[in-house]
């Protein structure tokens, strides 16, 4: 009954005042817009960044061999710091290994790519020249890296047998050595040291311009994949693998598949007394970089919620003012009846609303400033519902907190100072 | 002189800043009885000590010694809250200064008492009307009180201290402020709530000529009451 009244009271007083009731609206409208635009941009940079690596293949586990952790105080870590000693032939994962795991594993397994780095060099053709970052890779390395070809094929196993100099390419490279010609079957060549290899040309695949080399004319450095046996030709490489990427199956538990296959793995070097292996997956990262961004996130809305705060010290302040102003109102209802507790009520419920109008044109201001920081980072925008909920209850508990002091004071003044205050 | 007893004030004391240097006795034992459907006038100079003892009969502030019954309620010991209660249901008052809540319509003004007794919407529209109607505000009940005259104001507020049907009404110079048409106007109201509807009215006042109105006259100066005399009633008005 009353808190309908004391509405509609406050309503209309705030009426009455539009300018100063907009003004101290004005912190709050500027606290609660600030902490929703922020966190909507944070939300959408978040849900962004997570469904790009989850597209770059956040269930891919990668299995590489790493030293041992021992706890051992005297030597340590240190000794491995500044010493550290790559794997020897022995240590690494065999062919005879991922066999076995794909025998155990089955159908879970998508597909093992594997990969040989042979390093950065240049290839030429008909005085021509591009450079190019080449990769060994096996057959299975497409599946795994969803590869794309524009042209042509991928290898085949007769290529992957007889170490055949056969290469996928870039388009780039294709526009850089051969200008509007057809690149399938065509050949070029790359000095490796006193070396000079021959490679034909038997697919292309798009080139994603990661916007670096923006500012340069020059040919970008692109990929270029040849077969894992014709990479070890080049490399002289031993025979296993420091690290192998495994892909699940689609619909698969990687953490699951991740756990199996550690121990899997593991299995073969109990008796190694420094090497181990360790797998982890995208997807753990990605979750360790969304937690990040969301704390960063809240850490940012949480000092654009002390402007918040400021606003919450305007309302009381215009409160206390309001108080001051109506005291002989406050008075003559006390003499009409009015206890203590119904006068606090009014000034709380006016105090409340203020900080609600406030929050619901904030919540607007903050929706529209979210959605165009959104945009002007490129990502789409999602208004973040968690953070309109919060902001809600958050001005209405503002108008209550700041409200309160005005209030208390209002209900204790004396009716008769009150009536006679001039 | 039949009629029950409304007030009935016995030895009351009233003291400022007690137990400070500057202690400061208003009040020194006052006797004062109302009957119920008097007309009384309690009549002082400024610092008579008039005042404080308008602010006690009205529930507003307690004695500091002697007892204040009420309309058979001892209301010298209460706390805030029953006093709250006391002069919403049992207090009309009306003020020099009007004291209408201001941005608020007339209607809401004279309901708000009735708002602060807990009774229903409804209920409180309808019986501030037919109060605005009695007094002669039925024209201009959706009125501010800044769209309305010292009179029109008035007679709203005297309409606003009928609200709960008090059993008494308490008047501070009711004409104080107003000129000496609009307040003849204001004095025949409560002639006419006092003949008509038997209501209890007690008046304070500086001016001799508006107590000689009244049935009785109560002088009150230096904080005593020096002097009880019988007064003209409406007649001498006129």
């Amino acid at each position: 009954m009353l808190l309908f009244e004391n509405i509609s009271m406050a309503v209309s007083g705030l009426l009455a005042n539009k300018m100063r009731a907009l003004l101290t609206m004005l912190g709050i409208i500027i606290g609660i817009g600030s902490v929703i635009g922020i966190m909507t941009v944070g939300d959408s940079l978040q849900s962004s960044v997570t469904e790009s690596m989850q597209s770059m293949g956040a269930n891919n586990i990668t299995v590489s061999v790493t030293t041992k952790d021992e706890d051992d105080e005297t030597d340590g870590g240190l000794t491995r710091l500044f010493m550290p000693s790559d794997p020897s032939d022995e240590d690494l994962l065999t062919d005879e290994m991922i066999d076995d795991y794909r025998t155990a594993f089955g159908d879970e397994v998508y597909a093992v790519s594997l990969t040989e780095s042979v390093g950065s060099y240049t290839a030429e053709s008909g005085g021509e020249s591009a450079p190019v970052s080449i990769t060994g890779v096996n057959n299975e390395y497409q599946a795994a890296e969803d590869l794309e070809l524009m042209r042509g094929r991928f290898f085949t196993d007769e290529d992957a047998q007889k170490g055949r100099k056969v290469a996928v390419v870039s388009d780039v490279l294709c526009d850089a050595l051969f200008a509007g010609k057809e690149p399938i079957g065509q050949s070029f060549t790359v000095a490796v040291g006193t070396n000079v290899y021959t490679f034909y040309i038997v697919g292309t695949y798009e080139y994603e311009d990661m916007g670096l080399g923006m500012f340069s004319s020059d040919t970008p450095t692109t990929s270029m994949y040849i077969p894992l046996t014709a990479a070890k030709d080049i490399t002289h490489a031993a025979k296993g693998y420091s690290s192998i990427t495994v892909v699940g199956a689609a619909g698969a538990d990687t953490q699951s598949l991740l756990r199996r296959t550690q121990g899997f793995f593991e299995s073969y070097y109990t008796r190694n007394n420094a090497y181990t292996v360790s797998a982890s997956s995208l997807e753990s990262i990605v979750d360790v970089m969304s937690e990040m961004l969301g704390t960063l996130s809240t850490a940012i809305a949480i000092i654009a919620g002390i402007s918040l705060v400021v606003g919450g010290i305007g309302v009381m302040n215009i409160m206390l003012v309001s108080v001051t102003e109506r005291t002989r109102e406050i008075g003559t209802r006390k003499a009409l009846g009015a206890t203590n507790g119904s006068i606090r009520v009014q000034f709380i419920v006016e105090s409340v609303i203020i900080c609600l109008i406030g929050g619901a044109i904030g919540i607007g201001v903050g929706t529209a400033l979210g959605a165009f920081g959104a945009n002007l980072l490129g990502y789409a925008a999602r208004p973040s519902v968690r953070a309109i909920v919060v902001a809600v209850s958050f001005s209405a508990a503002i108008g209550v907190f700041f409200g309160y002091y005005p209030a208390n004071k209002a209900a204790k003044l004396d009716p008769i100072e009150a009536l006679r205050y001039e | 002189m039949a009629a029950k007893e409304i007030i009935r004030m016995t030895n009351i004391v009233k003291r400022f800043y007690i137990g400070q240097p500057n202690e400061l006795e208003i009040l020194h034992g006052i006797d004062l009885t109302v009957r119920e459907g008097e007309f009384v006038a309690v009549v002082g100079e400024s610092g008579s000590g008039k005042s404080t003892l308008m602010n006690i009969i009205g529930a507003l502030d307690r004695p500091t010694e002697g007892s204040y019954i009420l309309d058979g309620t001892d209301i010298s010991t209460l706390g805030d809250k029953a006093l709250s209660h006391i002069r919403c249901t049992k207090i009309g008052f009306v003020f020099q200064t009007f004291n209408l809540i201001p941005r608020t319509s007339a209607l809401k003004n004279v309901a708000l008492p009735m708002m602060y007794a807990g009774r229903g919407g409804a209920e409180r529209t309808k019986r501030a009307k037919a109060l605005l109607e009695s007094v002669g505000m039925g024209e201009r009940m959706s009125h501010k009180p800044n769209e309305l005259s010292g009179g029109q104001k008035q007679r709203v507020a005297i309409a606003r201290a009928m609200a709960n049907d008090p059993s008494i009404i308490l008047a501070d110079e009711p004409t104080g402020a107003l000129d000496s048409k609009t307040g003849r106007l204001v004095m025949d109201l409560f002639h006419e709530l006092h003949e008509k509807h038997g209501k209890t009215i007690v008046l304070i006042t500086h001016s001799p000529q508006l107590a000689s109105e009244c049935e009785r006259i109560i002088t009150i100066s230096d904080g005593q009451i020096v002097g009880e005399r019988e007064g003209g009633g409406r007649r001498a008005a006129v």
